[in-house]
């Protein structure tokens, strides 16, 4: 093993014993910008991201803010380097291919104060579109990377991540897993350390990024990559443990925590930490000393590609899965053989409990009514609203990724208008803080190039999936000063639309007669729907647009009910269907009142509660 | 030693994270490595609820493996059987169940039936079954919702932990007026099983 070189120190708290915490990894990124003297800080939310720019709000020191998405936090956290701060971005693994444009050439031009871009992904997949590998990023764009496996590991690489950003010029990748962001364990903590401005000069050379420019800014990376190397086969972060050494194990991030719960002290391991460049060196070092090597790594063959591109013989994705976390059953089973046999008369018995909009949700009455249209294409988006595509709705056709519903439908669109023929019209539906993050951009596209998609723009007043962020439509920042909040209907006027209208979706009239109204033109139309989020914490502002919202419940006449099941339909969490008298009931602790099954009951049994 | 897993489950709202929450923290003053990982459904309402928590001299993984975990820990009857797969299967595990029904969506809407024997599967796979109705007990105390708290007391003496101070920790990380009540609820699920 090469000798120990860390270019930071961790500096205890004066008490004698350093002061520890049980923490999520998330929150022990956000401690360590803090200690790290990160002053600015950016991010869209996105599971498992969330949390960091949610803790990070809260230390006074650190500027942070929701971005519209990923490329503008990462182009501020750019503009904030430049400007002489540490700076963070923060984001989910998808969120990265958002900001992937700003983060290539900006490995290209380097940093003035350190810069760390961190990737949270999704092995499992769950709460994404896909489980993409975003350790190749750091490949492709040849920054460092460090992968944590632990929240201690969270705040000591973060705080070395910013000195190797500042050593190098250039920006850091951080790559977690959702099991390193969401899991808590102890975390020794430090101070904040103060680190002053760095002064801004103004260096066309380094910071203009054209070809002229950008050829040099390629050669430097190149050369660097050369003393990176040095530093990942001398660094803390990629360690040899050496026990039996019948069996290898190369790993990374949480998959280590999972190899040594299963292997113990029977095997060896090399724990990497710092994974790009990785360590020729010690891979070969290590691999000498073992008789088996195994790579165990969830998704991509990462490691296991360049051990093998080194010329040594190991076992990787030829026995462990490409997809799905690696967990430690995973690896008893490919290992060991050993599978835990199903208990089938437990598994009859178990259904399902799937995640179904809230009681009050103003998407209900939307794709209600939008469910029943014949001959349309929803083209759908990113949200709590994606769940219309399941039970009982079944209103939404395609998703992609954010902003996608839009652009998507207006190329459904031009296609299905060259078709002689009864072909669908597309209605495109997508959140307000999706429109916001990459929503304008389609719309202008359906303006600009004239479709006749009727686009509906689902304004809940907040981010509501990943759990009530603020956004440019709000009215508050992330830290709940009030500030300016985007007028939707103004914007789309100013883009080019004529046909705009701003409806209440629990309104089941309202809808229909609009839905009516857009179909019925042949050219485009945007439809707003306005109204709070049920779980929503209210604004004074809101208190005064949504008067006694969420503030009635309803009840079921079981006289008058004719048990048609018409209000279930409506997959509200707070109707209950009795088999037993085959009536409905509806569940006082749980309806807000948003009167939709009211509305849909065909012999008027379902009432006010009068107060 | 060796690592102790415990899984708390249930559904959204039954306040499985305050329970786990101070469960952690006592452990953590008694010296334990704590490890703890969540996986919570999205942010809607009522989705199921699955902590995590293992403790002991070292741990590694924060995740408990199937078949392994010591004590499952049940607010609502069908989350405890959709994790008893989690038990350790050599009829040391034990269940703490509440007898508390939340309808899925499709039982709701009469689609699917909520399993009726439930407490019976439960009961042949746990080698102790401690079953109890603590949201009545709750609402006895005067509010439903310290129904977790006195699950809470239930678990701390069945792990053999009540020297540690958890009077305290209750009193630190609760909102004062709740203090007592809650204090109350612990007392109650400590004592239960006491005989």
């Amino acid at each position: 093993m090469g000798k120990l070189t860390v270019t930071h120190t961790i500096i205890r708290t004066e008490k004698e014993e350093a002061l520890k915490e049980l923490i999520t990894g998330d929150e022990a990124i956000a401690r360590g910008a803090w200690e790290a003297g990160v002053r600015f800080a950016a991010a869209y939310p996105g599971t498992p991201s969330t949390e960091i720019l949610e803790n990070i709000a809260t230390y006074p020191e650190i500027h942070a803010e929701w971005a519209p998405n990923e490329k503008v936090a990462l182009e501020s956290v750019i503009g904030a380097s430049v400007a002489g701060a540490r700076a963070l971005a923060a984001m989910k693994h998808v969120g990265l291919n958002v900001a992937a444009d700003p983060f290539f050439t900006f490995a290209y031009i380097g940093v003035n104060a350190g810069a760390v871009v961190i990737t949270a992904d999704e092995p499992g997949q769950f709460s994404s579109q896909n489980e993409q590998d975003n350790r190749n990023y750091a490949k492709a764009a040849m920054t460092p990377m460090f992968e944590p496996s632990d929240s201690q590991e969270c705040r000591d690489m973060l705080i070395e991540a910013f000195e190797i950003s500042e050593k190098h010029d250039i920006p850091v990748l951080f790559r977690m897993t959702t099991r390193v962001c969401h899991s808590k364990s102890m975390v020794e903590l430090g101070e904040r350390r103060e680190i002053p401005i760095r002064p801004y000069t103004k260096d066309i050379k380094k910071y203009v990024a054209v070809p002229a420019n950008a050829r040099p800014m390629k050669v430097k990376i190149q050369q660097n990559r050369e003393l990176l190397k040095e530093y990942s086969n001398n660094c803390l972060w990629n360690r040899i443990e050496l026990g039996e050494t019948k069996t290898g194990i190369i790993c990374s991030g949480d998959c280590y925590l999972y190899a040594r719960e299963v292997f113990g002290e029977s095997a060896s391991y090399l724990k990497l930490g710092f994974t790009n460049p990785l360590p020729d060196q010690m891979i070969k070092d290590f691999a000498s000393k073992v008789e088996k090597l195994y790579i165990i790594e969830e998704n991509d063959p990462y490691i296991e590609q360049h051990v093998r591109a080194l010329g040594i013989d190991c076992d990787g994705k030829n026995l462990f899965p490409l997809n799905g976390e690696m967990t430690p059953e995973v690896i008893r089973r490919v290992i060991f053989g050993e599978e835990q046999a199903l208990d089938e008369e437990v598994q009859a018995a178990v259904v399902g409990r799937p995640p179904t909009l809230c009681a009050g949700c103003p998407h209900r009455g939307f794709f209600y009514e939008l469910g029943k249209r014949k001959n349309v294409m929803v083209s759908g988006d990113i949200g709590c609203y994606t769940l219309a595509s399941g039970a009982p709705y079944h209103a939404m056709e395609t998703t992609v990724c954010m902003g996608a519903s839009i652009s998507l439908g207006h190329g459904a669109q031009q296609v299905f208008d060259t078709i002689e023929g009864q072909t669908p019209r597309v209605v495109s539906v997508i959140g307000d803080s999706t429109f916001f993050h990459t929503g304008l951009n389609s719309l202008l596209d359906v303006a600009y190039n004239r479709s006749k998609v009727i686009t509906v723009v689902l304004d809940n007043r907040i981010t509501a999936m990943t759990g009530q962020q603020q956004n440019p439509g709000s009215g508050y920042t992330i830290q709940k000063d009030v500030t300016e909040a985007v007028n939707i209907e103004a914007l789309v006027h100013a883009m080019g639309f004529q046909h705009v209208r701003t409806i209440n979706p629990n309104q089941l009239d309202q809808v229909k007669e609009t839905l009516d109204w857009a179909l019925g033109m042949d050219e485009a139309s945007v439809i707003i729907t306005r109204w709070p989020c049920a779980l929503k914490k209210f604004a004074p502002w809101d208190v005064e647009e949504f008067p006694g919202a969420f503030t009635e419940t309803y009840f079921v006449d079981q006289e008058v009910c004719i048990g048609c099941r018409k209000c279930t339909r409506t997959g509200c969490p707070a109707v209950v269907f009795q088999f037993e008298i085959k009536k409905s009931s509806i569940d006082p602790d749980k309806c807000v009142g948003c009167s939709v099954c009211a509305q849909v009951c065909p012999v008027h049994a379902i009432q006010k509660v009068e107060a | 030693m060796s690592t102790t897993n415990i899984l708390l489950t249930g559904v959204g709202g039954q306040g499985t994270i305050l329970a786990s929450k101070l469960l952690t923290l006592g452990l953590i003053e008694q010296g334990y490595d704590v490890k703890m990982s969540e996986v919570h459904g999205m942010s809607q309402r009522e989705g199921p609820v699955l902590t995590h928590v293992r403790f002991g001299e070292k741990v590694f993984s924060p995740i408990v493996e199937k078949g392994k975990a010591d004590v499952i820990m049940g607010f609502e009857e069908l989350e405890v059987l959709r994790n008893l797969e989690y038990l350790r299967r050599d009829g040391q595990g034990i269940v703490i169940f509440n007898r508390v029904r939340v309808s899925p969506m499709g039982v709701q809407n009469g689609k699917e039936k909520y399993p009726l024997n439930g407490e019976e599967l439960i009961r042949a796979r746990a080698g102790k079954l401690i079953a109890l109705d603590a949201q009545t007990l709750a609402r006895e105390l005067g509010n439903p919702r310290v129904m977790n708290i006195i699950l809470l007391g239930v678990l701390i003496r069945e792990l053999g932990l009540e020297n540690i101070d958890w009077k305290r920790i209750i009193a630190e990380n609760v909102k004062p007026k709740f203090v007592e009540l809650n204090q109350k609820a612990f007392e109650m699920g400590k004592n239960l099983t006491k005989n």
